[in-house]
Order: structure tokens, then C-alpha cells, then sequence
């Protein structure tokens, strides 16, 4: 309950952030501090320097025309709430409101959420589901990180040491029904499993369907076998489809579930995600 | 250490505090504001629920030096001029609570829950409180505590 | 005279509690709040492994860390055993406890060596640096692998894992109405046998543990604040394993956050506070973490139950034969192995077969030790015959609940029947109780239900579970305890005092920590001496002020030490009596006492029992030879057990294709005899059916195997929340029972007691079309999943 020390910078601006990783000793950014400080108060993590870049602002959904831009530091409360999220990517918007729990949604941000690289999260999940860009500033300046390459490895991101996310977005969904599933024995959990689905059909057939996975290996993981299967399927074949929603998955083993089991859910759980987002 | 400003339960406090030490010990120790409770170490039971700028936070998972200029709310703060805030004599009228341990943090999540949603369904009112454990009340009285107060 | 008006009746008023303002407004004061100048931390250095040698610890670079006061081992601390309370019979093994230990650890948490420093982050910081030469053994964590011959031993001093058996037939000091044999091989009898594990549990009060240890080194006087639910027999505990006299040692348990048992302990913490503020000479204090207590704190109810039914085809209970096997964990704590004794009256339940057998063994394992936790026993033993009850049921292809009714105890011979077990039962209300539930559940429309939706193909299965459950509880006759070998009486204490000013000052010797005594025990003595409510005052856990008792446990609290005040409410009745008489000039039989006033019969002439309380104290015109004052003391020693009953069902909606279980309905029909406040016992009993719930479908504490506890912090414990529970529905019976005045029962373990199997029946109902008999609890998705697979094959 008591973290080992460390040093405490405040952040004036990205810039100042940015000089701060580069400068301190084994620095560590601290957003809301929801997924970081839980760890320090265990002595699991035991960053040198904590780099608070929790008032440079980065908040707020912006309409971009075509895709929606979220602030890194949107914290999960005001995504949740926020009527443009709601209108043009509901998906995103759902899922911020069943992360953690309400203490936690006052101060986890989305961009904390996706650079902690948890593959429990689900955060991550939507932002794979939906392709959204992550864009990261650096020394050398800002780039824009397709989540397909954000996602490295467990609790490992294509964020560099010395970059600081700055926004996330995701695109309109347009017409598009969606679902997230979170499967958990209690509300306050992780994610045992999760499906994240984003389906356009027409006269009763699937035109596409984007499937991601919550859970289900070192990184959040797109159901390709799957989306391949539901393309063109019509709707009293979903659930055949999903049955190839745990292909290419290493979902782990742990104390909420085992492997084979967490292989069972996703299939189950991506075929309701899929007609509850066609039913939307 | 760093020096801090904050005002509690609307008292401008100045401070210096270590780095690592997290919001609910200075509120406990170095402010003596003991009303907040510790009961985890993994941000789980809500127990040290307080509201930062007016929302519930727990207290465990912020350090005192982010909370440089912050408006705090404890249960210490929640009655006004010697009045109990409706929440609190609900928790009491309703048998909301047994051994205590949890009340604080219960009735502060669940202040802040009702000002997000004055009209919440049963089931809204639970998930409003997912955050918060109790281990005495099963939360029926708990629940039933917080409806009063929204249907007023 | 004067007299004041009579006034409203408090028994069995919702009078809202006196506990609570300073609990809703943040001015409680559990023992974390509390801060003494000089104050020491302590923090503990504990063992990663479940079972290792210690070679050797090196202390010297955390005695150089800052603010670091001492290091201590069991070499440079010494401290004796812990007390053992419950040697349950002559083949009990129960090696000493040391709060420290010195050569060889045996559960991952086991203290090695505690820091000693001026702050909690230095003794925190300091504790990190102490190094350990740590040699790990094989260790051992499940009972069936403990007890085989070649399993990993726990001591080197004794010949296996079996810390000894307890057998009905011998060691019971009531004799069983008959054996089980010829019932079992007679061969027109339907049999059964049905086994189960339970779990190990985490009893989670929301407070962690803490203790501080004040001290006055001049007068060798210590004050130890701890978070206890026993601060009395805490005492006599530490006196004697920190060799301090037990007249120096107070003992005081401010707000305590919940126990549920945990909190009824003697821990090596509390030794080593109370050992280094002795040593050092100044306070120390120690506060648990979480993570930390759920190795530090004891565990509940791990078991393996093996029970069988004999029965005729008509579906008569003929015989009862259980063997348990439970485990210890590494050391026999307060009262450790006689835990599954505490059920041993209760495995055939609210029914009466003719015969009766039971034995346990209790077995050394490589983890926390376990001990009391809410129910301790009762619950194994409800879980055991209301499971096999409704495995019987299907055997015979009986519905549950006629099988139930049939087979209950004939009420008509109450009160006082001896049941098969050989103890005897006050009374209750069985088949009452079953059909108000019965009436609330609409039985019959359920079934109905459960059909329609199983017919419409739904992957949403509906199930129903019944627990008809029976308990023994208000812990406990003295002699009864004697026979079971318990070291200590099971009376209680109160005192009542009349202040000069008129109001009352109750001192009562059970310690509560959240079930409401200060307001139940005012509304019983407003009553019983006509005062008012808010006139009345109740003090405990403090021994320093209230000098006697036995504390808070075994839903005790009104059964005994509730009926101690009213016992000594007729003692201050009396006395006051005998001043009425003296000073109206009459006999004392001509008075009658209502409402607080001392009427002489067919007059208005009267005297209040404060204008009495008044003038006992000026003493200035009281009887010749009359003591002063109008205060009572009674120790009061139960009879007999209390035995409340119910009934309860559990709706529950099974996803047949994720395993998950929603809860849809809870219905608890309690009997507790006479209710002081119906809305704290509804309280208790919400509370114990959540805590059973979440035993029959959350929560459980399984470890790898090396030992290492995989359920270790509350994100991974699972404690349910407010969504994963239902709202409760209760409604209740009242049979008063005749042992005492007051005609109460006990009801704070009920609906832990009862839910468990409830629950896991519903479940087992809900998938009874599939062929599914059993679920392992806790009943998680995955095993309900698993039991569906199973009997698809």
C-alpha cells in the first residue's frame, strides 16, 4: 500500500513532458494513474520518475469530419457522456462506460488505458476493432499509429520511451451496428473475455463484420477467421461463423478461467455480439 | 517532498508531502481526517471513496501531489452547518450499515452516482456502486438507502 | 411521586441505531485512526514459500535503513506459544505457535522477523532489506495429498499430516440415538452417498487488522487497541504469551470493521505489538494491508465431506453417516480443530432418522491456517444433508420439498426434544417456515415457469433450491464446552447501572463490531426498566470497562449476553423494589412495577425507578443495611443452546451456454424466536445470505503448487459487489424459545449458514434436464460449463 520512492515531475506542456522522459532516470508517464499506481502501491512496478502529465489538457472529443479525435487524456467518464462520441461511435463510447468501475472512470483516461498495453483491457479492444489511429509525439516529432501495429506484445506497446499519446481516432461508424460483450463474473472485473463487434449488413446478409477480442492472448486480437466467415453470411449463420472466433488465439489461463473455457466463451460471445449488433 | 495546495472540505490546506505518499494517507495522517477508510491495496473495495472537484475518486489511487489544487470532498465535509446531507440519514433510516467500515466511501460513490443520474433503476443504482464493496449489508439496505434519496 | 409517562414500547420497535451518527459522518474510530505520540511501526517480514528451512536471516542492512529503531527474530524477541483454546480430544496434535518462527516456515505469510521503525514507509522501506537464507522443502496444500504416506511432513515431530480424528460414537459427550450400520446394510433401503468440497474461504471484513499497543513502561501497564471481536479473552491470551500480568494488560476493541470470525483470534501480530512496545518501551502500532492479510488472517471451511443416506422407497430418513476431512492449514490456531465439531449435532439437519454417525480428521497443510469463520461449522453441516437431501429426492424421484416436510422433526414435541444427534432442540417452527417461503416463492407457478422455459428451447434455464436449516448457536453452556474439551465457559456478562441523574448505563461483556448491541441492548433494558430509549447507554469492548465477558462470536451477542442484561434488569428491578417498599410504606408484594413505576396495588400512590435510582445513591433513606446504589451485575450461563430455523429458496437463471449464473430471487423465512428490532436481524440475515451466496458462487482461495495463494489480493478474491447480488426477500416466523426470558434465539449467522446450499440446489435444479447432479462450488461459469459437458457425455 505504500509505493517504493520515486521522483515527481508535473508537465507543463508535451513539450516539457517529452523533455522530462528524455532527462529523468527511468521515467514513467502518470495520466489518471489507474493502471500505474495500483501497480507501484504493490511494488510490482518501481518507476525511478513519475512524469504527471495529467493537466495538458489533450481532453475532449472533437468531430474531425470523417473520424472522431479523442484526446489522449479524455478520461472514461466524459467518453462515456460525450454526445458526439455517442452520436458517431456509440461502440466507443459503450465500452469507456464499462471500464473499471465509476471512481475509476473519473480518472483513467483512454490514452493510459492504451498505452498500459493490457490485453484485458477493453479500451484496446475497441480501438482494434474499430482501426483507429493513435497518434504519438516524440522528440522527433508526431506520427500517426494504426492500432493494428500499436499492439505489441503483453503489456507492450509500438509507443516509444520517449513518446507521449496525444490522441486516439476512431472513425464515424455510420450505420454500422455494433456490440460490445464483456464477459465477467463481477462487475468491478476484468474482462474474462470480451467481443468487440462493428457489423454492416443489407437484406438480412452480412456485408462485414470487424471482431476484435478482449483477453484472448498477449494483445488485444482482431477474430479474423471469423469476420472472414460472417462476411456474406446471412443472419442464421452467425453463430456457425463464430465458431472460428478462438482461431489464431493464445488466450491464458488464470484464476477466472482456463484456456479451453475462455476458448468456448469468445466463440458463444462473438456470435451474440454479432446479432446484437445486428440488431442495432 | 513537494509542497501542495488543497482545499478540503472547503479549508485551504498548504503541505509538503513525500512523492509516494497516496491522497488518503495525507488526508488521514497528515490532515487527521480519519473518516476515510483504507480496506485494499489494489484499488478495489472503495472504502477511501472521497470527491475530487466533485466527483467520486478513491483516494488510494491518487498521490497527494496530484491533488495540487484540487477542491476535495471527504465525509467529514458532506454535512453542512451541522445538518445531515440526505445521503447520510438515509444510510441511517434505512439500516444502510452495520460495522461501518465501508459507509464512508458507500454514501460519498453514492452522492456522486445520484448527481450523474438522479433517476437510476435498482439495477442502475448497483452498478452506480460496483465500485464500492460491502461485506455486512449484502447491500439491500445499501440500495434501498440510495433509492430513498433519489425518489426524495 | 412523581412519574413519568410509560413509554413506547422498544422490543420489537425498528428503532434506528445509536451507532450510527458517528459512522455516517466519518467520526468513528477504527484502530488505524488511532495515533499516539512516540508511536513505533511494525511491519513483518513474512515467507515466500509454503514450506522452507530458515538457515539463517541477516538483519544488519535494514537495522542501518533510516528511522529504524530494531530488528527482531525469534532469537532476539522472545515471546511464548500462542494459546490453543481447543485441544478437542487426547489424539489432537496441536504443536506450539510461536508468533515468530525460528527454524522452519510452513505457509507462504509465516513472520520470520518483524522491522521496528519511527515510520510506517521506513519500517515498510526497511522490512525489503532484511535477507533470508531460505532453504524450500516440498510443501503440500490439498488434504488428500497431506494425508498419503509419502507426502511432504508439515512437523518432524509427528508421524504424518493427521493432526487427529474426532469420532461421534466416542469423543460426543450426548450419545447418538442409535449407530448407522445395520440401516446401511439393510438391503430395502434406498442408499446414498454424496461427496463435496468446499472450498477454502476468505472471511474479508472490510477493516483490515490492526493493533497499537500504548504503554506505560514505569507502571509496566499496556493498553492494546485491537481490531478483535474478543477483547476479553484476548487479554487472558496475551497475558500469558507475553508473560505480562493479566491486571496490566487493557484491552480495548474501538470501531471495529466487520469480523465474520476473522477478528476472533489470537494472531502472532498482536503478540509481537504487545512483545516490542513491552521490549522497546514505547508504543508500537501495526496495520495489515490487504494483500497481506489474506495470507496473515485466518481462512474458513476447507473441507472434503463424505455423507450417506439410507431411506425407505417411501422416502422416510432412516440413517445419517458423515466423515469429513478438513484442513488445518499449518498450525492449530485459537480454536482451529474443533471448528468441524461445531456441526457435528447438525448433518441430519431439521429431519429425524433414527441413527447417526459422524467423524472428522483434521489435517496439517502448507497454508494460512484456518479457523472461525462466519457460521464456523453449522454451514459445512447445512451444506451437507439440504445437498443430499435433494440428491435423495432425485434418487427417489420425490419433489425436494415433500421429501423435506416428511421427513422434519414432529414440532408437536417440542419443546425440548432430543434430536438423533443426541442434543436437545428448545423448539422451532419447521414446516411453518417452509410454507411461508413456499407461499412468497409461489412454488407451484415457479414449476410451471421452469417448464414453459425449458420447453421454449431457452439457452436461460430456470432452477430452484431449497435449504430447510437448523442451527445451534448463542455459544455456548460452560458445561456442555467442558465435555468438548474447550478450555474456556461460554457465559456471559452485563452490568447495569442507574446514573444519578437517571439514565442508564449498560456494560455488556460481547464485543459488537456491526451488529447493533448498543441499540437492541438499550431498547431491551428501556423496556425492561420503563425507561426511555435514549436514556440508556451501552458500553463494551473496552476490558478496562467492562471487566468481564466472553465476547462476540457464535451468534451469541442476545443469546446470551442479551439475556445477562435482562437478568440483571431483574436484579435492579428487585433492588429498586425493596426502596419502593421502604419509602411507600408497603410490602414489597402489594407493588407493582410497569412502565417504571412501583404501584401499590388499587392506589395512585407510585414511585419511578430513577427518583429510586436517585435516593439508592444519596443513600440518605434506604433500608437498614442496604448497599447504596441501584446497579447489577449478572453472569449469565445459557442452559442450553439456541436453535433457530428456516427456510429458504433460491431462484436462479442459468446460461446454459456460458455458464453464468443469475441470482433472480432470494427468499429467507427465518425463525430467531423474539426480534428486538426487526430491522437489524433483517440486516444480519442480508448480510449472511450475501456472504453464502457468495460462498456457493464466488469466492474461494485455491493455491498452486508450490503453495503459493493464487486468490492473494481483492482483485483476484472474489468478493461480490452490489450488481452480482439480488434485493432480499425475507419474512420470518417467531417461535420463542423457552431456555430463556426473553424467549430469543440468535440470528447472526443464519443466512450464511443457510444460502450455500440453496443456491447450489437451484443450480443443480435448473440443469437437472441435462442430467446434471452436481457443481462444485464455487459454482463459477466455468464449472457450471464443465457439469453441462460432463453430462452431455
Amino acid at each position: 500500500m505504500i509505493p517504493a520512492g520515486f521522483e515527481y515531475e508535473r508537465a507543463e506542456s508535451v513539450d516539457h513532458a517529452l523533455e522530462l522522459l528524455r532527462t529523468k532516470d527511468d521515467a514513467k508517464l502518470l495520466a489518471g494513474g489507474h493502471s500505474l499506481l495500483p501497480l507501484m502501491k504493490l511494488r510490482l512496478a518501481r518507476p525511478g520518475t513519475l512524469v504527471d502529465i495529467g493537466r495538458l489538457g489533450l481532453t475532449g472529443v472533437r468531430d474531425a469530419g470523417d473520424h472522431l479525435a479523442i484526446g489522449a487524456l479524455t478520461r472514461h467518464h466524459d467518453l462515456n457522456n460525450d454526445p458526439v462520441a455517442r452520436e458517431h461511435c456509440p461502440l466507443v463510447a459503450y465500452a469507456a462506460g464499462l471500464v473499471g468501475d465509476p471512481q475509476v472512470r473519473h480518472r483513467g483516461t483512454i490514452g493510459g488505458s492504451l498505452a498500459h498495453g493490457d490485453p484485458a483491457s477493453d479500451l484496446p479492444t475497441i480501438c482494434l476493432t474499430l482501426d483507429a489511429v493513435i497518434v504519438a509525439q516524440g522528440p522527433n516529432g508526431t506520427r500517426e499509429i494504426p492500432s493494428s501495429q500499436f499492439f505489441q506484445g503483453f503489456f507492450d506497446t509500438a509507443l516509444g520511451e520517449d513518446e507521449i499519446i496525444t490522441e486516439v481516432r476512431v472513425p464515424k461508424v455510420g450505420n454500422a451496428g455494433w456490440s460490445y460483450l464483456k464477459f465477467r463474473q463481477r462487475a468491478l472485473d476484468w474482462a474474462t473475455v470480451g467481443v468487440a463487434a462493428l457489423v454492416g449488413s443489407a437484406n438480412g446478409t452480412i456485408e462485414g463484420a470487424r471482431i476484435g477480442l478482449t483477453n484472448m492472448g498477449q494483445t488485444p486480437l482482431r477474430a479474423t477467421a471469423a469476420e472472414a466467415a460472417m462476411a456474406g453470411a446471412p443472419r442464421d449463420g452467425v453463430r456457425q461463423a463464430a465458431e472460428k472466433a478462438d482461431e489464431g488465439t493464445e488466450p491464458p489461463s488464470d484464476t477466472w478461467a482456463s484456456a479451453d473455457f475462455r476458448r468456448h466463451l469468445v466463440k458463444v460471445l462473438t456470435g451474440r455480439a454479432v446479432e446484437e449488433a445486428l440488431s442495432r | 517532498m513537494k509542497h501542495i495546495t488543497v482545499t478540503v472540505n472547503g479549508v485551504r490546506h498548504e503541505a509538503d508531502v513525500e512523492e509516494r505518499e497516496l491522497l488518503v494517507y495525507f488526508l488521514r495522517e497528515g490532515l487527521g481526517l480519519t473518516g476515510t477508510n483504507v480496506g485494499c491495496d489494489t484499488s478495489s473495495c472503495g472504502a477511501c471513496t472521497i470527491h475530487v472537484n466533485g466527483e467520486s475518486v478513491k483516494s488510494c489511487t491518487l498521490l497527494a501531489v496530484q491533488a495540487d489544487g484540487m477542491e476535495i470532498t471527504t465525509i467529514e465535509g458532506l454535512a453542512t452547518n451541522g445538518e445531515l446531507h440526505p445521503m447520510q440519514a438515509s444510510f441511517q433510516a434505512n439500516h444502510g450499515l452495520q460495522c461501518g467500515y465501508c459507509t464512508p466511501g458507500m454514501i460519498m460513490a453514492a452522492t456522486s452516482f445520484l448527481k450523474e443520474n438522479p433517476n437510476p433503476s435498482e439495477d442502475e443504482i448497483r452498478h452506480g456502486l460496483e465500485g464500492n464493496l460491502c461485506r455486512c449489508t449484502g447491500y439491500h439496505n445499501i440500495v434501498k438507502a440510495v433509492a430513498a434519496v433519489a425518489n426524495g | 411521586m412523581a412519574t413519568t409517562e410509560q413509554p413506547a414500547a422498544n422490543i420489537g420497535a425498528r428503532r434506528p441505531r445509536k451507532e450510527d451518527p458517528e459512522l455516517i459522518t466519518g467520526k468513528s474510530r477504527y484502530v488505524d485512526d488511532i495515533s499516539i505520540p512516540g508511536m513505533l511501526w511494525m511491519y513483518v517480514v513474512r515467507s515466500p514459500f509454503a514450506h522452507a528451512n530458515v538457515r539463517g536471516i541477516d538483519t544488519s542492512a535494514a537495522e542501518q535503513a533510516p528511522g529504524v529503531v530494531g530488528v527482531f527474530t525469534a532469537d532476539t524477541l522472545e515471546l511464548g506459544a500462542l494459546v490453543m483454546a481447543w485441544p478437542i480430544n487426547d489424539e489432537c496434535k496441536a504443536p506450539p505457535h510461536l508468533p515468530l518462527q525460528k527454524d522452519k516456515v510452513r505457509y507462504v505469510g509465516d513472520p520470520v522477523a518483524v522491522v521496528v521503525a519511527e515510520t510506517r514507509v521506513q519500517a515498510k522501506d526497511a522490512a525489503e532489506m532484511v535477507s533470508v537464507d531460505w532453504d524450500p522443502l516440498p510443501a503440500v496444500t490439498d488434504i488428500k495429498a497431506a494425508l498419503a504416506p509419502d507426502a511432504p511432513k508439515l512437523y518432524d515431530d509427528l508421524e504424518s499430516n493427521d493432526a487427529g480424528s474426532w469420532i461421534f460414537e466416542r469423543d460426543s459427550p450426548a450419545p447418538r440415538r442409535a449407530a448407522t450400520a445395520p440401516f446401511f446394510d439393510d438391503p430395502d433401503l434406498v442408499k446414498i452417498k454424496e461427496e463435496y468440497y468446499l472450498a477454502r474461504l476468505i472471511p474479508n471484513a472490510m477493516e483490515p487488522r490492526g493493533v497499537v499497543v500504548d504503554v506505560n513502561s514505569a507502571m509496566g501497564e499496556y493498553t492494546m487497541y485491537s481490531a478483535t471481536q474478543i477483547p476479553h479473552i484476548l487479554r487472558t491470551g496475551m497475558a500469558i504469551t507475553c508473560g505480562i500480568p493479566e491486571a496490566k494488560l487493557r484491552v480495548i476493541a474501538p470501531d471495529v470493521g466487520g469480523a465474520f470470525g476473522s477478528k476472533l483470534e489470537m494472531y502472532p501480530e498482536e503478540a509481537l505489538v504487545l512483545g516490542l512496545a513491552k521490549h522497546l518501551g514505547r508504543p508500537v502500532k501495526w496495520t495489515e494491508e490487504r494483500s497481506e492479510g489474506y495470507v496473515a488472517t485466518l481462512h474458513g471451511r476447507e473441507m472434503y465431506q463424505q455423507i450417506e443416506l439410507a431411506a425407505t422407497k417411501e422416502g422416510d430418513l432412516k440413517a445419517v453417516r458423515v466423515k469429513l476431512w478438513a484442513s488445518m492449514g499449518a498450525y492449530m490456531r485459537l480454536i482451529t480443530p474443533g471448528i468441524p465439531m461445531l456441526g457435528a449435532w447438525l448433518y441430519a439437519g431439521v429431519y429425524d432418522p433414527e441413527a447417526y454417525d459422524f467423524e472428522y480428521t483434521n489435517v496439517f497443510t502448507n497454508n494460512t491456517f484456518t479457523d472461525a469463520y462466519r457460521g464456523a461449522g453449522r454451514p459445512e453441516a447445512t451444506y451437507a444433508i439440504e445437498r443430499s437431501m435433494d440428491a435423495l429426492a432425485r434418487e427417489l424421484g420425490m419433489d425436494p420439498v415433500e421429501l423435506r416436510r416428511r421427513n422434519m422433526i414432529d414440532e408437536s414435541k417440542f419443546p425440548n426434544y432430543t434430536i438423533v444427534s443426541g442434543l436437545t432442540v428448545d423448539n422451532g417452527n419447521y414446516r411453518g417456515t417452509l410454507d411461508k417461503c413456499l407461499e412468497v416463492l409461489d412454488y407451484d407457478r415457479f414449476r410451471a415457469e421452469q417448464k414453459a422455459r425449458r420447453e421454449s428451447g431457452s439457452t436461460k434455464v430456470l432452477g430452484v433450491g431449497f435449504s430447510t436449516w437448523l442451527e445451534m448457536c448463542g455459544l455456548a453452556p460452560s458445561r456442555v464446552l467442558a465435555a468438548l474439551k474447550y478450555i474456556a465457559g461460554g457465559w456471559d456478562a452485563a452490568t447495569i447501572e442507574f446514573m444519578p441523574t437517571g439514565t442508564v448505563r449498560v456494560l455488556t461483556g460481547v464485543s459488537p463490531h456491526g451488529q447493533g448491541e448498543v441499540t437492541t441492548f438499550a431498547q431491551i433494558a428501556a423496556d425492561q426498566l420503563g425507561v426511555e430509549f435514549e436514556d440508556v447507554e451501552v458500553l463494551h469492548g473496552d476490558t478496562g470497562v467492562v471487566p468481564l465477558g466472553m465476547d462476540t462470536y457464535g451468534s451469541r451477542g442476545l443469546a446470551v449476553g442479551g439475556v445477562a442484561l435482562w437478568k440483571a434488569g431483574e436484579k435492579i428491578i428487585e433492588k429498586a423494589r425493596t426502596i419502593a417498599a421502604h419509602e411507600l410504606e408497603c410490602s414489597e408484594d402489594d407493588l407493582e412495577f410497569s412502565g417504571g413505576n412501583f404501584t401499590v396495588k388499587g392506589t395512585d400512590r407510585s414511585a419511578n425507578i430513577k427518583a429510586l435510582a436517585f435516593n439508592a445513591w444519596s443513600a440518605h433513606n434506604i433500608p437498614d443495611g442496604m448497599e447504596p446504589g441501584l446497579t447489577a451485575n449478572h453472569l449469565y450461563d445459557p442452559p442450553n443452546f439456541s436453535w433457530p430455523n428456516g427456510a429458504h429458496a433460491c431462484v436462479v437463471e442459468v446460461d446454459t451456454e456460458t455458464g453464468s449464473i443469475d441470482v433472480k430471487r432470494y427468499i429467507a423465512v427465518d425463525d430467531c424466536g423474539v426480534r428486538i428490532n426487526p430491522m437489524v436481524v433483517e440486516g444480519q440475515v442480508h448480510g449472511g445470505v450475501a456472504q453464502g451466496i457468495a460462498e456457493a458462487l464466488f469466492e474461494e482461495a485455491r493455491y498452486d503448487e508450490e503453495g503459493n495463494l493464487l486468490h492473494g489480493t481483492m482483485t483476484t478474491y472474489m468478493v461480490p459487489g452490489p450488481p452480482e447480488l439480488p434485493s432480499f426477500e425475507l419474512d420470518h416466523t417467531v417461535t420463542p424459545s423457552p431456555t430463556n426470558p426473553m424467549g430469543v434465539k440468535g440470528v447472526g449467522e443464519a443466512g450464511t449458514i443457510a444460502a450455500p446450499p440453496a443456491v447450489i440446489n437451484a443450480v443443480v435444479d435448473a440443469l437437472a434436464h441435462l442430467g446434471v447432479t452436481n457443481v462444485e462450488r464455487p459454482a463459477t461459469p466455468e464449472r457450471v460449463w464443465n457439469a453441462i459437458q460432463e453430462a452431455k457425455r
